[in-house]
């Protein structure tokens, strides 16, 4: 058991191995610093986070150094004495951040960083508020297409080196480096190799100013006006956590949450820039029934009872006709809503899991110069891009003991064997889409089909009733990832139109009274399949709950 | 005192032939012999620890006391850099030992290789010295016809490999990381330490890195014993329990306005007088000297009542100086502006900031505007302070940067302020707006 001191306050840190930077967060104390970041290599240049530090020796008296010491490169051992506060450590810090101004063009008013910028932050907390320099500063020019996703504003950088460190060793792709000298040192790419790895927008999480800002989210949004929300990535099965950055309920962006269980502290651009079709003005708004070959808008209350009482019939003409597709875009409440009220309908009636969006191989990072990934893994996107296939798996699971797959479904249906099908889809786009036009063409020799999705699809064309569903960024629920890790999902924007979210839906099937509330179906989830059993007694917490004592082999960092 | 005879300069002052066949007929590689046949690598590493040789690039730092702090057994390879990036400011004594008495260093590297039983060589040569490149190749080339290098070097079970290694001409590659990082194929950025190179440096492996001199010290250690190199120098002051002596021989550079500039080698202890007005020929033109720099720029600077101040590692500290430095001593005459010395100074360092930590990046930019705003005659009183709080916060005396660089940035400009004040001052005061003094363009 190791105790450091922290401006004179006793901390315990156990066996840790930590740096003063995370011994004194344990004490609540912020020291500043820009370079160092937990998942990259300690290069020490900032020096924004000198402290004094000394040692209490087990005699009781103490010996301190004589000069401050960058609290990112030492660790902390028993005895170790931090001072943040002391005249020496607070000159240093001031004298630090004159030298990080000196140069730097306080464009805040037109920087997308203002207002989670730590060079404001710590300006403030740390700060001169004047600068003593009179002298032009120097203004190199901007690079807006250091990559395709990312711009350089060259003369905000800081210098701190974590986006270099992060090509170098997270994406492994190495095209960041420094160029340039002294004060004329500039952030930069080898001509005509910009920098485009499926990891770079994590460089501009990173950059702790706004020189590396995204060309997405660029000039979109002041950030104080945007709402964050906890959240989960719903484009491959990695499940990477997220924070959701979305006002007026129009997402914004995407940035990775740190989760040690799912994916460490960053997340791909596939993920991070696949929210547009959230805000897509093609998607459904209203729920619609097929009139004379055209759909026409038909209000919820007209709706629901009227497809609650077609697929009764079917059931009750011949059960095992009717089919209900769950798609793994689905959360676990919801597939287990739907299931609930088509296996209430009859034991008979068939449950299929949707089709499962495979693209490629898994994809993993680090790589070489030449693209082959090379171990230790640091970072995987999955070739499976969908969040929870395990989830409705297991629910699919519990129901009817076997998972019957999409195309089984199909292939009975054009045979003439299917009477009803409920399609709960909730598929974002993709090229080719979920179902192609062939599948689409069996399909339509079903009598009766709902189409409860996102977008238009060859099924929505012919289908009989679709219904507009709200995307991962519009409901809550739970998600369960590849390594059968359960994580909460929240509301971070409210459904556009008359969109209502599925779980809701499928509420009014069932007839049960009352607004979904996730927590409180999870735990009658959890009570009712032995799988989910661990995700009665408590809320997911930041990290989630991992159902499978198998541990994620991602490599975490 | 008798005329000192020289001994690194020996073969050089007469113009020897710089090839194996006449350096050994001079006696060369008998110290190696010698070495290798009569010692173990320990014994040698004591002999060089007994003789009290300290490291001649800048530091000063005890030879033998690196080598011991190589790990024990290390299964290996260790290597050996060497250090031949000669980038301070006016010094040249590398560069005539390596063109003019090659194999006078390349038995001191293997030398040293056998008492640090490393098994490669890097000498890590600035860019600029082409002529040394070419003639150190050729000597290296020499030995390895002659056995005495590559496998079983004369016979023995020791094997070692020289490669030369040119730089891109950067300053920071003299510190001894980033030479490292340099060798190693990356940008020359000075690493942090712990791990110290010791234990791990280039390519992960325990590493020693020495300057050119100092291995050509350790040539004439092996040869004449320790007792002969100690009785060379100055002992150390009983009165400071630090000082450990400064003994040996050293090349003293003597550069700027003096009439004779060149290498001279002599005792260490040599007062910078005795070095201007003896073996400099005296200041030039018939003008008093205004000031010295006595061992490259980033040591401060010495006024001409300080001249009297021996050159031993101990030295210049007494009168304000950061050390002994390379020993390059650049006189500036009394017609030389105080203001255009430290803009020269600061450009130098702004130029070769690596750029890696803030207070050096930005404050070795921040005085080159000072000064050159000040050359122009736009200079504020105020100006001294910020210039002095600058020097003052910089380097790894208040610990604010990974290497010495920026301590050598700061310690001249605040030097100057403080034993020029009253130029500065006059300067500041007396500036007719607007004029312009270019000396050269900013970079």
């Amino acid at each position: 058991m190791a105790t450091v001191y922290v401006n004179g306050k006793p901390v315990d840190i156990g066996n840790e191995k930590l740096n003063l930077i995370q011994a004194a967060q344990k004490a609540g104390v912020l020291i500043p610093h820009y370079c160092w970041h937990p998942a990259l290599t300690v290069v020490a240049s900032c020096r924004m986070c000198l402290v004094e530090v000394g040692e209490r020796k087990p005699d009781g008296s103490v010996a301190m150094q004589p000069k401050v010491v960058p609290a990112c490169q030492t660790p902390a051992k028993d005895g170790t004495i931090i001072v943040t506060n002391s005249a020496k450590a607070v000159f240093a810090q001031q004298q630090t951040l004159e030298g990080l101004l000196l140069n730097h063009p306080l464009d805040c008013p037109v920087c997308d960083k203002a207002g989670e910028c730590l060079l404001q932050d710590y300006t403030y907390d740390f700060g001169r508020a004047t600068s003593r320099m009179i002298d032009d500063k120097f203004a190199p020019p901007n690079k807006p297409n250091i990559g395709a996703d990312i711009a350089l504003f060259t003369d905000r950088c800081i210098k701190c080196s974590r986006c270099v460190r992060f090509t170098r060793e997270i994406s492994g792709t190495a095209e960041l480096m420094f160029v340039a000298r002294g004060e004329h040192e500039e952030i930069d790419i080898f001509p005509g190799e910009p920098c485009n790895n499926k990891l770079a927008g994590n460089v501009v999480d990173l950059c702790p100013v706004g020189a590396l800002c995204s060309k997405d989210f660029l000039y979109k949004h002041r950030v104080w006006n945007l709402k964050t929300q906890k959240s989960v990535c719903a484009d491959c099965s990695t499940g990477c956590s997220i924070w959701l950055d979305a006002n007026k309920s129009i997402v914004y962006r995407l940035r990775p949450r740190y989760n040690p269980q799912a994916q460490g502290h960053f997340m791909c651009d596939d993920g991070r820039l696949g929210y547009h079709y959230v805000n897509s003005i093609e998607r459904f708004l209203r729920p619609m029934a097929r009139r004379d070959g055209r759909l026409t808008p038909l209000p919820w209350t007209e709706m629901v009872p009227a497809i609650r009482r077609a697929f009764q019939n079917a059931a009750q003409k011949e059960a095992a006709s009717v089919v209900g597709v769950l798609s793994p875009f689905l959360t676990c409440e919801e597939a287990y809503l739907i299931a609930k009220f088509l296996k209430g309908l009859s034991n008979q009636v068939r449950l299929a899991l949707g089709p499962v969006p495979i693209v490629g191989e898994d994809d993993t990072y680090p790589k070489d110069r030449h693209g082959r990934p090379i171990q230790p893994v640091k970072f995987t996107i999955r070739a499976e891009k969908c969040p929870n296939r395990r989830g409705v798996e297991e629910i699919l699971r519990h129901f009817q003991g076997e998972i019957i797959s999409f195309n089984d479904v199909v292939r009975d249906a054009a045979e003439g064997r299917v009477q009803a099908m409920y399609l709960a889809a909730g598929y974002p786009p993709r090229p080719g889409g979920w179902v192609s036009e062939m599948q689409a063409q069996m399909i339509q020799r079903v009598p009766l089909v709902v189409c409860h999705d996102l977008l238009p699809s060859p099924v929505s064309n012919f289908a009989h009733y679709v219904l507009p569903s709200a995307s991962w960024a519009e409901k809550e629920g739970t998600f369960i990832n590849h390594a059968g890790l359960a994580q909460a999902l929240y509301w971070g924007a409210v459904p556009a139109g008359e969109i209502r979210t599925d779980g809701q839906v499928f509420l009014d099937l069932l007839e049960r009274r009352g607004l979904l509330h996730a927590a409180t179906l999870r735990k009658e989830l959890a009570a009712e399949v032995p799988y989910f059993a661990p995700l009665a007694e408590r809320d997911l917490g930041e990290y989630g709950i991992l159902l499978e004592k198998k541990t994620a082999e991602a490599g975490v960092n | 005192m008798a005329e000192f005879e020289p001994v690194l300069l020996r073969r050089i002052v007469r113009k020897a032939s710089p090839w194996l066949d006449a350096y050994r007929a001079d006696g060369g590689y008998r110290a190696l012999h010698k070495g290798v046949h009569e010692m173990t690598p320990a014994q040698v590493v004591e002999v060089v620890k007994a003789s009290g040789l300290r490291g001649r690039g800048g530091a000063g730092f005890p030879t033998g006391l690196k080598w011991t702090f190589l790990p024990k057994d290390h299964p290996g390879p260790i290597y050996m850099c060497i250090n031949a990036d000669e980038s301070e400011p006016c010094t040249f004594n590398n560069r005539i030992l390596m063109e003019e008495d090659p194999h006078q260093v390349l038995e001191g590297i293997i030398l040293s290789c056998y008492a640090t039983r490393a098994s490669t060589a890097y000498v890590y040569l600035r860019y600029e010295y082409g002529r040394s490149y070419r003639v150190l190749q050729q000597a290296i080339d020499e030995l390895y016809n002659h056995n005495l290098l590559g496998r079983n070097i004369l016979g023995k079970d020791f094997h070692l490999d020289i490669y030369l290694h040119r730089g891109a001409g950067a300053y920071i590659c003299g510190e001894e990381t980033g030479l490292i990082e340099s060798l190693e194929g990356k940008r020359g950025w000075p690493r942090i330490k712990p791990p110290f190179p010791a234990v791990e440096g280039a390519f992960r492996k325990p590493t020693v890195v020495n300057n050119i001199e100092t291995v050509a010290c350790v040539t004439h250690i092996i040869d004449r014993g320790a007792d002969w190199f100690k009785s060379i120098g100055v002992p150390p002051d009983p009165k400071n329990p630090r000082d450990v002596g400064s003994y040996g021989p050293k090349l003293y550079c003597i550069s700027g306005h003096v009439n004779k500039p060149g290498c001279v080698e002599l005792p260490l202890g040599v007062t910078l007088r005795e070095l201007v007005d003896k073996h400099g020929g005296g200041v030039w033109k018939g003008r008093k000297a205004k000031g010295a720099i006595p061992g490259g720029i980033s040591m401060g600077i010495m006024t001409e009542a300080e001249f009297d101040t021996p050159l031993d590692f101990a030295g210049p500290g007494k009168v304000g100086c950061l050390g002994l430095g390379t020993a390059a001593v650049t006189v500036f005459d009394e017609e030389t502006s105080i203001v255009d010395v430290v803009y020269n100074i600061c450009r130098f360092f702004a130029h070769e900031s690596c750029g890696q930590c803030t207070p050096c990046r930005e404050g070795t930019g921040w005085m080159l505007k000072i000064m050159d705003r000040m050359r122009r005659g736009q200079g504020r009183l105020e100006d001294l302070k910020i210039l002095e709080e600058v020097g003052d916060n910089m380097g790894i005396i208040p610990g604010t940067t990974i290497c010495g660089l920026a301590d050598g940035a700061g310690w001249p400009v605040k030097n100057a302020i403080r034993k020029f004040r009253a130029e500065f001052e006059q300067y500041i005061r007396g500036a007719k707006k607007g004029r312009s003094l270019e000396l050269v363009k900013t970079h």
